[in-house]
């Protein structure tokens, strides 16, 4: 069977955990392969054999870590070029689709973004489900031939534990001089949240405009905290600054695929569908029982969300008591 | 300086988004048509650079007939002129096709700086930036959330998933930028009778040099296998809080094991 090469997202040694996403989806179509870019593979090693990956490419370059995108965009073509994988699989976050799209440019072939699924079709090759236009639609897609790059959606498949050798398998790289065209002169790492990433997490608690200001948007980060979910806001609240602009879940903001996606004083607006639409299981705290929210919910309560989320997390409390 | 601000014209979020039965491309009949909207902080962008640097701003857009809409609003806005990629060969273009074309149009055109969304509403795909910086050998410098230019250096602050990278490369380059980098004008009555008089050159892929087996549905190397309205979510369960909804909600958690 051909590889799949995953290009692995990871930080300080720590494997993100759609990493492990991108290793289940990878063995469905073939091999999976993992590609490491930069340093700490000692590290992360364990985690990618415990999610299945046969072999790991190791490319340590400073490079990658000090020109954006492009040179881990060569790395994978120069793999492409020598193990003539079926796929490469990358997270579909803004800068993992960045990188397929200019691998894409370099091979030629085509690339399939913001996937929720990834199958093998009847002739083996990979078929993507897509959930367009804010997950009005649900779309089959796949290239015409040959190698398929493919961006999945953080959270979108369960990450399945496999057994993998995960051989580590040194490859000498060096970035093109175009490749260093876009020079990092500094970072500035945003601060650790105590919660959970948003893309990342399992319960997503969002509010919006009922809250009615940066302090009554605290309550969205109480409940947040006794669920242990990562916090979410409608563009209503970032527009209005009541918080930060990082956290807005929506057409222009981040896309979530969380088991649970609480929508607390969101009427669930288009905007903000598109960016939680594929969410497992949805509820809804609204005091408008008209709000287009209530369409999508699984259980939504109609009141006064100051009333209804004290109450919900002191149940919650008192249940956790058992 | 020369400036090409990138501009599609996206279905309105708002009405009702289709797709073509058989081909799987984007009605884009169906539905009202408006600037994309990231799109519209790019051409501010653009003439903020050009009022503080010197320069011309140009729209490039592909996009069928109608398109040419949203190229007066951008002109109205205050850009100086347009290009106009209209061709039947376009329709149904993939996001590898679209850059080739966008490549091959930006190469006739010239360019300093190129600025573009960093995504669109519809197809979402956030690649046409980074796929133009591999295409034209120029520095990627893209989700940008602030631009700063000095002399033929360009520093951007990008936001990536970890934080804040500041990122710098050299004229010529691609840009594309994020939410709320800038507040977009809205013409004036002067902007908008100003435009009219405006230059928009309309070009074909045959002008641009592009093959048939480059652009369009035939040309892209992805396709549509099948496509259905998503179904609907099963009808859920809508109580009215009178005084018991939160606990109602409490109960309905812990049926689904998450608490």
């Amino acid at each position: 069977m051909a590889e799949v090469l995953v290009l692995v997202e990871h930080a300080g040694g720590e494997v993100k955990k759609v990493t492990a996403e991108l290793l289940t989806a990878a063995a469905r179509l073939g091999t999976p392969a993992a590609v490491w870019a930069g340093p700490g593979i000692e590290a992360g090693q364990p985690r990618l054999a415990e999610f299945g990956a046969v072999k790991v490419y190791v490319a340590d370059s400073p490079d990658f870590a000090d020109y954006v995108v492009a040179p881990k965009a060569e790395l994978l073509a120069s793999l492409v070029a020598s193990a003539a994988p079926a796929a490469v699989l990358v997270a579909g976050s803004a800068e993992g689709k960045e990188v397929a799209g200019r691998l894409s440019v370099m091979t030629g072939a085509g690339v399939l973004t913001d996937a929720v699924d990834v199958a093998a079709g009847p002739d083996g090759a990979a078929l993507v489900s897509h959930a367009n236009f804010g997950g009005a639609v649900n779309v089959h897609a796949r290239v015409k031939s040959g190698l398929a790059i493919i961006a999945l959606r953080p959270n979108a498949v369960a990450p399945e534990a496999a057994a993998g050798s995960a051989v580590l398998e040194p490859v000498s790289f060096e970035a093109s001089d175009a490749a260093r065209a876009a020079r990092v002169v500094s970072r500035e790492v945003a601060a650790k949240s105590a919660r959970p990433d948003l893309q990342e997490a399992q319960i997503v608690v969002s509010g919006g405009r009922g809250t009615g200001s940066a302090e009554g948007f605290k309550v969205i980060e109480e409940l947040a905290d006794v669920v242990g979910a990562a916090v979410g806001a409608s563009r209503a609240v970032t527009d209005a600054g009541w918080y930060p602009h990082a956290f807005q879940v929506g057409q222009t903001g981040k896309t979530v695929s969380p088991q649970l996606y609480a929508a607390v004083g969101i009427s669930g607006a288009i905007q903000h569908r598109a960016g939680m639409q594929t969410s497992k299981t949805i509820i809804a705290i609204n005091k408008d029982p008209e709000a287009p929210i209530f369409e999508i919910a699984d259980f939504g309560v109609v009141g006064d969300l100051f009333t209804v989320v004290p109450q919900l997390i002191e149940e919650i409390g008192k249940k956790k008591q058992l | 300086m020369n400036i090409v601000v990138l501009v599609k014209q996206v279905p309105d979020t708002e009405s009702v988004r289709k797709l073509v039965p058989g081909a799987g491309t984007l009605d884009r009949a169906a539905a009202d048509g408006v600037i994309n909207e990231l799109d519209e902080y790019a051409i501010e962008e653009g003439l903020r650079i050009a009022e503080a640097h010197g320069g011309e701003v140009t729209i490039l857009t592909m996009g069928p007939e109608r398109a040419a809409e949203s190229i007066r609003k951008a002109l109205s806005m205050g850009a100086d002129k347009a290009v106009h990629v209209l061709d039947d060969g376009i329709a149904g273009s993939d996001a590898l096709a679209t850059s080739a074309v966008i490549a091959a149009a930006l190469g006739q055109a010239g360019f300093d700086l190129v600025i573009a969304g960093a995504e669109s509403t519809d197809a979402r795909t956030g690649v046409l930036a980074a796929m133009l910086a591999q295409r034209l050998g120029v520095p990627q410098l893209t989700l940008a959330s602030k631009v700063d230019i000095e002399g033929t250096s360009v520093t951007v602050r990008r936001v990536s998933d970890e934080g804040i990278e500041v990122v710098q490369g050299s004229l010529p380059a691609v840009i594309s930028v994020m939410e709320k980098i800038n507040e977009p004008r809205y013409p004036s009555f002067k902007g908008i009778m100003a435009a009219k008089k405006k230059p928009v050159q309309t070009l074909t892929l045959a002008d641009l040099s592009v093959g048939a087996g480059t652009a369009g549905l035939a040309g892209s190397s992805t396709e549509v296998a099948d496509f259905e309205p998503a179904p609907p979510r099963g009808a859920g369960v809508i109580v009215k809080d009178e005084g018991e909804g939160g606990a109602a909600m409490a109960a309905f958690l812990a049926e689904r094991k998450f608490i």
